[in-house]
Formats: C-alpha cells, sequence, structure tokens
C-alpha cells in the first residue's frame, strides 16, 4: 500500500476546513456590496467617500421626499399590481392545461411564452416600444403592464406547474366520484390546494416586475416610470449617498419578503424542481 | 362528457399573451430590414444597409467584445458558484442551508439598478476598495476600476451568480449520493470521487448554467451602461444608445435580431453538448 504523507482522518478534516473557507469568501463576496452601501447610506458626507467621517439619516429622509421616487413608486405599485395579476391568471390556467390536456401547438405555444426567458430584456422593450410606434399609440400605463406580463410570465408558469405536478390527482377522482361536477372539483378541491404555489408564484411576478429595469427603461415615459427608472435617472445627474440609502430599504424589503417565502412555502423545493428540466 | 373541461378558457389567455410578444418580436424584425430617416421617427423603405453596417469593424468590435465579455462572465461564475452550490445542496443543518439559499438567491430579486450602484461603491476611486489599498498604503493613486473590462465582469458575475447557483443545485441535488458513496468504499479518497464521480454526473448541470449565463449576460444592460461609462461597449448598451440617442432604430433592432441569433446559436450548441453528457448520468 502507498504511505500517505498525511493520514486519512487529518486529511479530510483539512479538506472540509478549506472546503467552507472557499464558500465562506463566496458568500462574502456575495454580502460584500450590500454591506459597503449600507455603510455608505449613512455618509453624512454628498460624495461617495469610504469610510464615512460622520453619520446621518439625510440620505434616507431625502430618498423618502424625492419625488421622482415617490411617484416611480405609485407607478411601479400600479404596473406591478396589474402585471403580476393578469400573469397569475394567465400562467396559471395555462400551467394547468400543460399539466392535464394535450391539444395543438401546446408545445409552441409553451415554447413562446418561455422565450422571454432567454430573449434580452432590452430587446424584448425595443420590440413593444417600436410596437407602439407603428400603432402610433403613446406609452402608456398599459404598454408597460402588457410587456411586464410576458416578462415575467415563465416564472408565475413554472411555479403553479411545480405544485401541479405534487398535487394528488386522487383527490379530484375522489370529487368526481362524490358527483362533483368539473367545475365544482376544479373550484372546491384543486384551486384550494393550489393557493401557496398561486400565492408563490404571483409573489416572484410582483417581485420581478416592481424591480424589472431594463425593458422598463424602453416603454415608460416620464410620466409612467418606475421605481428603477427613476434610480437609473438618478444617479446619472446626483453623486450624493440618497440611492445608497434607497438600495438599503430595497435590500432589507426584498431579503424579508423572500425569508418569509421560504418560510410558509419551502423557497428551495420550488427552485430546485423548478431549474430540473 | 367533455374530456376536457375548460380549455379554451385556460389556453385563450395564454394564445393572446403569445401574441402580444410575437407582435413585439415582429416588429423589431420588420424595422430591422427598414432604412434610417435621419431626424424622422418614421422608418424609410426595406433596405439591408442596416446588416451591411453590421460588418463595420466599430461595431463587429463591440460584438466580439460582447461575446468576450459573456464568456468570461460565465466561466469565472461558474467557478465561484460551484463551490456554493455544492455546500447548499450537501449541507445537512438546516439553518444553514436557508441562509446559503436565501443568501444566493436574493440578488436575484433586487433588479440590476440597485446591485449595480452598490458594485460603483465598491470600485469607485474613492470607493471601498481603494480606500482600503490607500489606507493600507498598498497604492498610491487609486486603481481603476470603473470604466474599464475587468470592473463590469465582477459586477456581472455577481449579477448572473443566483442563477447559475440554482441550476448547478438542482442538478447537484438530482445525483444520488450513493454513487460518491460507493466509489469511497471502493478506496478512493473524497477528492478522487467528486472528481471522477460527482463532477461528471453535474455536467448537464454545468452546460445549462453556462449557457444560461451566457444568455443572461449578453441581455445585461445597467451593469455595462453604469459601470462601463460608455467606455466598455456592449450590444445592450448599443442598442440602447442607438435608439434614444440617434433615434436609429431600424439599426438598433438588426443589431437586436442579431443578438437573439447568436444567444439561439449558444443556447443550441449547449444542448447538442448536454446530449451525450446526460447519457452518462442515466440510470
Amino acid at each position: 500500500m502507498r504511505r500517505r504523507l498525511i493520514p486519512a482522518r487529518v486529511g479530510e478534516r483539512i479538506l472540509k476546513v478549506a472546503g467552507w473557507s472557499v464558500v465562506a469568501l463566496i458568500v462574502a463576496f456575495i454580502i460584500l456590496p450590500a454591506v459597503v452601501v449600507a455603510i455608505s447610506a449613512f455618509n453624512d458626507r454628498a460624495i461617495l467617500t469610504f469610510p464615512p467621517q460622520s453619520w446621518s439619516l439625510r440620505w434616507f429622509r431625502r430618498a423618502f421626499t424625492y419625488r421622482d421616487f415617490a411617484v416611480g413608486f405609485q407607478n411601479g405599485l400600479i404596473i406591478t399590481a396589474f402585471a403580476s395579476s393578469i400573469a397569475l391568471v394567465v400562467g396559471a390556467g395555462f400551467a394547468f392545461a400543460i399539466d392535464r390536456y394535450s391539444f395543438r401547438g401546446k408545445r409552441t405555444l409553451e415554447a413562446m411564452l418561455t422565450s422571454p426567458l432567454v430573449i434580452p430584456h432590452f430587446t424584448i422593450g425595443l420590440g413593444f416600444l417600436i410596437l407602439a410606434a407603428q400603432v402610433h399609440a403613446t406609452r402608456t400605463f398599459a404598454l408597460v403592464i402588457v410587456c411586464h406580463v410576458v416578462l415575467v410570465l415563465p416564472f408565475v408558469m413554472r411555479s403553479v406547474y411545480v405544485s401541479l405536478r405534487n398535487l394528488d390527482g386522487r383527490l379530484e377522482l375522489a370529487a368526481a366520484s362524490l358527483g362533483a361536477r368539473p367545475g365544482m372539483a376544479l373550484w372546491t378541491v384543486t384551486l384550494p390546494l393550489l393557493i401557496p404555489g398561486l400565492f408563490s408564484g404571483w409573489l416572484f411576478a410582483a417581485i420581478l416586475s416592481f424591480n424589472e429595469f431594463t425593458a422598463s427603461l424602453f416603454v415608460t415615459a416620464q410620466a409612467t416610470q418606475t421605481l428603477p427608472v427613476a434610480m437609473y435617472n438618478y444617479v446619472r445627474e446626483y453623486a450624493d449617498p440618497t440611492l445608497a440609502a434607497l438600495s438599503v430599504i430595497y435590500i432589507v424589503v426584498t431579503a424579508g419578503l423572500l425569508t418569509l417565502a421560504n418560510q410558509f412555502l419551502g423557497l428551495g423545493k420550488v427552485l430546485n424542481v423548478e431549474h430540473a428540466r | 362528457m367533455n374530456k376536457r373541461p375548460f380549455l379554451a378558457l385556460f389556453v385563450t389567455p395564454a394564445v393572446l399573451a403569445a401574441l402580444a410578444s410575437a407582435a413585439a418580436l415582429a416588429a423589431i424584425l420588420q424595422y430591422a430590414f427598414r432604412a434610417y430617416v435621419p431626424g424622422s421617427l418614421d422608418p424609410g423603405g426595406f433596405s439591408l444597409a442596416n446588416f451591411e453596417a453590421l460588418l463595420r469593424p466599430l461595431y463587429a468590435q463591440v460584438f466580439v467584445q460582447t461575446v468576450w465579455i459573456c464568456l468570461l462572465t460565465a466561466f469565472i461564475t461558474l467557478v465561484v458558484a460551484y463551490p456554493l452550490a455544492f455546500a447548499l445542496v450537501r449541507t445537512r443543518n438546516v439553518a444553514l442551508k436557508s441562509f446559503l439559499l436565501i443568501t444566493a438567491v436574493t440578488p436575484l430579486f433586487l433588479g440590476e439598478v440597485v446591485r449595480t450602484y452598490s458594485w460603483i461603491i465598491v470600485l469607485g476611486n474613492t470607493g471601498f476598495i481603494n480606500s482600503i489599498l490607500m489606507g493600507l498604503g498598498l497604492v498610491e493613486r487609486p486603481v481603476q476600476m470603473m470604466f474599464t473590462t475587468f470592473g463590469v465582469v465582477v459586477a456581472l458575475v455577481h449579477v448572473t451568480l443566483p442563477v447559475m447557483v440554482i441550476m448547478l443545485a438542482a442538478a447537484l441535488s438530482h445525483i444520488d449520493v450513493d454513487y460518491e458513496k460507493a466509489a469511497t468504499s471502493l478506496g478512493a479518497g473524497p477528492v478522487k470521487a467528486f472528481l471522477t464521480v460527482t463532477l461528471p454526473l453535474s455536467m448537464p448541470g454545468v452546460v445549462a448554467g453556462v449557457s444560461t449565463a451566457f444568455a443572461w449576460t449578453f441581455s445585461a444592460f445597467a451593469t455595462p451602461q453604469m459601470i462601463g461609462g460608455g467606455r466598455v461597449s456592449m450590444i445592450s448598451t448599443l442598442v440602447y444608445q442607438l435608439g434614444f440617442a440617434s433615434f436609429n432604430f431600424p439599426f438598433a433592432a438588426a443589431l437586436s435580431i442579431t443578438g437573439i441569433a447568436l444567444t439561439f446559436a449558444v443556447l443550441a450548441m449547449a444542448k447538442q453538448a448536454i446530449r451525450p453528457l446526460e447519457k452518462i448520468g442515466a440510470h
């Protein structure tokens, strides 16, 4: 037998420590920008410097009072509410149809609806912008909403499809055998069982729509601009840490929502199965 | 009785949505073959001039640079994401698992602007890294990282990481740990077991992750725009510039179409590459 320089057990331990150190470094790389942004958000000076010499909350105040952010936030809520809800209805219906039925054009339709996952957002934004110009429509809320529905639909479809797969079909059969008509079984058995999947799909869609930037930059006008677009315009005009303050709020709210989603819905399950094609 | 109750009700909205995205793509396709009329928002007649212009060195160079940045980002992201995905799948500590998952996934939902802005504070001349380097006396003058390909790639890796971790974790979670155990019981050390068993079995996930990362990087706009600051051009920034600075929508459309063709070619190649790999993992 070959002589080992280090006993196997020690070797394994070294390997384990090295492995976890690498993981810790990667986690640090992911978190670093968020930490740096959080520190600079409390910087009193108007120029980005590091580390801050004195501290203040003035940039949080400015983030809350800057008019474009308030308008962008409201516009974002309107667009997100419509886009994610429409996407939920469209996506859930279609996911059900994919799961249960076979029909002509099923694969084509599915491919068309999931294509926004690989088609660049700037292309989709440009497409809707040109489309609006061709029919001489102005850049209204409707245009932004349609664009967002198309963009978030794949995520809703996946989410609902995964929960449909995990559903016990016998429950519906039981309802049918007890005399429930298809509509009744759907309404009283399938739908309630699907609620976690529907909710997580809607939540993903809402977060993605609210934060969508590239396509929104193309299809929004001054009156319909969303928060990310307002933020982008702000960086181009000012160099103060207002955006850092806003970013901190963003990061805290998003991480909070995802932690909640993980608690109640099992994010890992949704995401793991999601890409296991 | 109807075997497919409510089929029309469920499918019609989806058809409408598909038509909307098809109409948007058709609009781009149509504009790509129209002439640019300077000073007018309406395009001229049929023309192939836009595609001819793509061959000009100025634009061809942007294409080459975009592909280079996408490849670089995809491979660095793979190297960074793999250990994290592995730890995420293999750890038995539930709290640690949730922490790793939330950490890996949150950036995905933050949007490109917030993430890119934080990298400006990290990479800028008066930013985090330069303050530390100068504070320690390691450098005299700030190291230029903003407006460089290096800065853009670092931020893009950060933007692409979540999706890569998700795809790798999906692949890794479907590998039976027993194969590894079998290798170990036959005398392979943990490193050898990983290299000869787990890594090959995860290759479909690796290829899928790299090709998706490529497509995502290609799609990125805020990062090259804000960190590249006009000095690092990608197709996305060029399309925006052509559209909103010179209102040359026909040429922007031609660029977009070529970009889609490129993305689909890369994805198709990846699909070809996965096919033999999946046979290894078949059981």
